[in-house]
């Protein structure tokens, strides 16, 4: 086996975590402008909805596919609440957005705390996803190829949706020139509402599938929220490309620094690479034209 | 804002706002921390109290970096961390004595001090360390980001990546570090047994004398024109460019100064509370500390020194007895704050005022820099001059 | 300096009308701007496209164009904000290349389309910062003590002597296009470019800030960006038509509004008698 495929093979798969956690990120920070510190926290949501589910339906196959779209509506609704009670009225100072959701994340924390516990719970992954498979002569679990489509499926999905549809349209029209899009007859809030329900159910798809990895606890978001923000920065703001290649860039480098040194420096390398690489371009890996000074 | 005429309203004014206020309450503030405390508190309570004004020590750095500048900065953890590991790590090896090796390193490694520990036997190089090391890491963090003009927003992120990343290597060292332990039992303090409860006055004294200090320097900074210019910066950074000046210059050397505070008062947290650790240093507390700041007022002078004792008083309080309760009492602290009185409680004194219809006297600071609430604005701009259609944002902002 | 493009350029041509005010500062006398083929390209988008610029001392250049011709991306490119292929000179001085303050110390001040001053700050405030590019760390770190003379001039300039104290966020629109104006002139600036300074204003207003750009346009290189077609044949000393990024027409007003091609893109309102203001330019994307 080759050491350095396999290295590449952890970082396709720490980047599909990633991706999975950034992309939400991308729509409602790069698209909207709001820095969600409580993204963390409705993955952690999606997480025990797994769980919970899994309490009900016994069957690990159908309660994971099933969590799938519950932990989507619950990580959708939970941004719902959070967008139409606070946010909306927050989108002008996006800096303070910031600070008000750290103060949802720490209440959401302590809310699964006080429901489920402070240890970790487990979630049973099916039968079908146990053991490997070996792919160029490299043992890759099926947990992590299953994360890796998932992530694809998202990514498709959203993509698709932004394009193709109506919403899409509405969703790009009032990111481009809010006024406009009002007077053309959009209604901004009810795109907000939507794009901001979208993004989070998103956070709570990959919670559900972070239960695969390992258990959970009601820190599990905060483990991710940084990196999945380093992932959207490096990315560029507006464009889901962007947030793709970044999420898989850095999860390969961080695969490839940590095979030759340790987990906490190639955690250290990744960031100064990240801040070396905004030297050269400020706007990210894909950068949207834009008249702005700022 | 009407002019105002007898010097009687002048004097007055000048003594309930600005800058007599602020003297005001910088007397108040010294006869508190010099006179009522130590001769108030239990030395138990005396050591707590000397605790949170080294947490008020980063939140005055945080006023003039965010609250005047415009910087949110999430990784004042980092500068407070390598503040007070440079103090810990001289205090291990002068426990350890002459060529001795702390005792983690006995326990965790093979026994032998590293060589960059090995200059922090010398006292005045930990002191300039504690300084030099913050400064260092916010002005090359500063010049990389603020250079290159990326959103705001990317500066609060990076910020926070950096608080990250910092504890994640502490944790991850742990035979240099002491991992997820940090450095602690410390037994003297430059020659000083810590155990000594008169010594342990010695620290508060000389906790409260630094921060007031601290506080000094930023009211002069404040009251300078680098001063006005860091407000022009956080309010107009591109038109501060076209007048000929680099505002990455501006936000990095009140950045910087922001680090050397956290740094100091994370040195003098070290020998205080016995210990660092990662706990003390990573996104979490980095964030943790915005929230005084935020509550005190970010813009005002005072605001986030009382901010931050109150908060660090309130979490010992509630969590002595209510543990979970004060998670709860810190989030909703954030929501309400931030997200309904962006000027902190400072702003409610304003507020007040303009419900009474009373002028207010000119600050130099917006209390809420991001709302653009203008103090006692009470009418349009009397103007010789024939005036035309307004600006419809000018005109709201007036009325 | 290569020219490729085809239109009839009267670039650094004596027929440009030059105003030059009695008293002339000996060292401004060779300050003029010069821009030779400046190409801005946004992600492949050409937003300018080869264009010539020559604007002399104590002329007063209006840059005028339809939505996109380029003319708010031009004065970006020559303060540093946009990515710029060519050259731009000012006082021999190469431009093209230089951080946006180091392109202000050169001497070139330049106003926005909204007006940028410091709402948390007075006017005076406002004024001595523009004052103090050039102080020393050691002056900065002490409170001002005194009202530096160019910012007493400036004020009494641009006419808010009696508001020195108030907050600039407290100025009504035209209040403040005149501060950011004064702020140039305490600055120092020899080239201004004023990117629409006269939107949102009355009549009035229009006329005293059209007063004022010849007042201090004698000694110095004044472009203006406008819309305003009244304001442009008041007070223009000449004119440079853009259309998708490039030198349509160039010359006096007269000439210009002769010119048959410029009559085209503006439909006839340029040349008419009547001063239809064309759109707005607010949603302009390069």
């Amino acid at each position: 086996m080759d050491p350095l495929l396999s290295q590449l093979f952890a970082g396709l798969s720490v980047g599909s975590v990633l991706l999975l956690a950034a992309l939400g990120l991308a729509l409602t920070f790069g698209q909207m402008g709001v820095i969600n510190m409580a993204h963390g926290e409705f993955m952690m949501a999606g997480a025990y909805t797994a769980f919970v589910v899994q309490l009900v339906v016994a069957d690990a196959g159908l309660s994971l596919m099933m969590s799938l779209g519950i932990g989507f509506l619950v990580g959708g609704l939970l941004g719902l609440l959070l967008e139409a009670t606070l946010l909306s009225r927050m989108y002008h100072r996006p800096l303070d957005t910031l600070l008000v959701t750290w103060g949802v994340a720490l209440i959401l924390q302590q809310v699964a705390r006080d429901v489920f516990g402070a240890p970790n719970v487990d979630v049973r992954a099916p039968e079908w996803l146990s053991g490997a498979v070996t792919l160029l002569g490299v043992q890759v679990p099926k947990t992590r190829l299953f994360i890796l489509l998932v992530a694809v499926v998202c990514v498709a999905a959203l993509s698709i949706v932004l394009k193709q549809t109506p919403l899409g349209r509405r969703i790009r029209a009032t990111v481009t020139n809010r006024d406009l899009a009002e007077t053309s007859g959009i209604s901004t809030r009810a795109t907000d509402r939507l794009t901001f329900f979208i993004g989070s159910g998103i956070a709570g798809v990959a919670g559900v599938v972070l239960t695969l990895l390992g258990s959970i606890g009601p820190t599990l978001g905060r483990n991710y929220i940084v990196d999945a923000f380093l992932v959207v920065v490096a990315g560029g703001i507006g464009q889901l490309k962007g947030a793709v290649i970044a999420a898989f860039a850095l999860g390969i480098s961080q695969a490839l620094i940590e095979f030759s040194t340790t987990a906490s420096i190639a955690k250290v390398a990744v960031f100064v690479a990240v801040v070396v690489f905004l030297q050269f371009r400020p706007q990210g890996i894909v950068s949207v034209r834009t008249r702005s000074l700022a | 804002m009407s002019a105002v005429t007898s010097p009687v309203a002048r004097t007055w004014a000048a003594l309930t706002t600005g800058r007599g206020r602020t003297a005001l309450g910088f007397a108040v503030a010294a006869l508190a921390l010099f006179v009522v405390a130590p001769a108030t508190l239990s030395d138990f309570r005396l050591n707590l109290l000397a605790k949170f004004l080294c947490l008020a020590m980063v939140a005055v750095g945080i006023g003039l970096a965010w609250g005047q500048g415009g910087m949110l900065t999430l990784g004042q953890g980092v500068f407070f961390g390598l503040g007070g590991y440079a103090m810990a790590m001289h205090l291990k090896l002068a426990d350890a004595g002459p060529g001795g090796v702390p005792d983690f390193m006995l326990l965790y490694g093979d026994g032998v001090v590293p060589g960059w520990w090995e200059p922090f036997r010398s006292p005045v190089f930990t002191l300039v360390m504690v300084v030099a090391l913050p400064v260092l890491v916010a002005t090359l963090l500063g010049l990389a980001v603020f250079t290159r003009r990326v959103r705001g927003a990317y500066f609060a992120i990076l910020s926070q990546v950096l608080a990250a990343a910092f504890a994640i290597l502490l944790v991850g060292q742990q035979k240099v570090t002491g991992g997820t332990n940090g450095l602690n039992g410390f037994r003297s303090f430059f020659g000083y047994d810590l155990n000594d409860p008169v010594n342990k006055r010695m620290l508060y004294f000389i906790a409260a004398g630094v921060l007031l200090a601290m506080v000094l320097l930023v009211r002069a900074l404040m009251r300078s024109r680098f001063g006005e210019l860091l407000v022009a910066v956080r309010d107009q950074e591109n038109r501060v460019r076209f007048l000929g000046y680099d505002p990455a210059i501006v936000k990095v050397v009140a950045y910087a100064v922001a680090a050397a505070f956290a740094g100091i008062g994370g040195a003098l947290f070290v020998p205080i509370v016995g210990i660092i650790s990662p706990a003390d240093v990573g996104v979490v507390p980095s964030i943790g500390f915005l929230v005084g700041v935020a509550i005190g007022g970010r813009a005002t002078l005072l605001g986030p020194v009382l901010g931050a004792i109150g908060v660090a008083w309130a979490q010992t309080t509630l969590s002595e007895s209510f543990p979970s309760a004060w998670t709860y009492a810190q989030g909703a602290l954030f929501i309400v704050v931030v997200a309904f009185l962006p000027g902190g409680i400072a702003s409610l004194g304003h507020l007040w005022r303009r419900r009474r219809g009373r002028p207010d006297a000119h600050q130099t600071a917006s209390p809420a820099p991001q709302v653009g609430l203008d103090p006692g604005a009470t009418g349009a701009v009397v103007d010789p001059r024939p005036t035309g259609p307004r600006d419809p944002a000018t005109v709201g902002r007036t009325s | 300096m290569s020219t490729q493009a085809d239109e009839p350029r009267t670039e650094g041509d004596p027929q440009v009308p030059v105003q030059v005010g009695e008293v002339v500062d000996p060292r401004f006398r060779h300050d003029y701007l010069q821009v030779r083929d400046l190409r801005v390209v946004f992600d492949g988008f050409v937003a300018v496209d080869g264009v010539d610029l020559t604007v002399t001392q104590g002329d007063l250049r209006f840059l005028i164009g339809p939505n996109g011709a380029g003319k708010t991306t031009i004065v970006d490119a020559i303060t540093g904000l946009a990515p710029a292929q060519g050259s731009v000179q000012f006082g021999g001085v190469e431009l093209v290349g230089k951080a946006s303050h180091r392109v202000a110390r050169a001497g070139v001040g330049r106003t926005f389309q909204t007006a940028s001053v410091f709402d948390g700050l007075t006017v005076l405030q406002n004024l001595d910062i523009a004052a103090g590019a050039a102080r020393r760390a050691r002056t900065l770190v002490r409170p001002r003590r005194e009202v530096p003379p160019q910012v007493e001039q400036a004020l009494d300039t641009i006419g808010l002597g009696h508001l020195r104290e108030r907050p600039a966020g407290e100025l009504a629109h035209g209040q403040k296009q005149w501060l950011e104006i004064g702020m140039l002139l305490v600055q120092d600036a020899r080239l201004l470019l004023l990117d629409e300074p006269v939107a949102g204003m009355s009549h009035d207003e229009r006329n005293e800030t059209g007063r004022l750009l010849q007042r201090i346009g004698a000694e110095r290189t004044v472009v203006v960006v406008e819309h305003d077609m009244d304001f442009l044949r008041s007070f223009a000393a000449s004119v440079t038509v853009l259309h998708q990024g490039r030198v349509l027409s160039e010359g006096t007003v007269a000439e210009v509004q002769k010119d048959p091609q410029v009559i085209e893109v503006y439909l006839g309102s340029a040349g008419g008698n009547r001063g239809t203001t064309p759109r707005r330019d607010t949603t302009e994307v390069p």
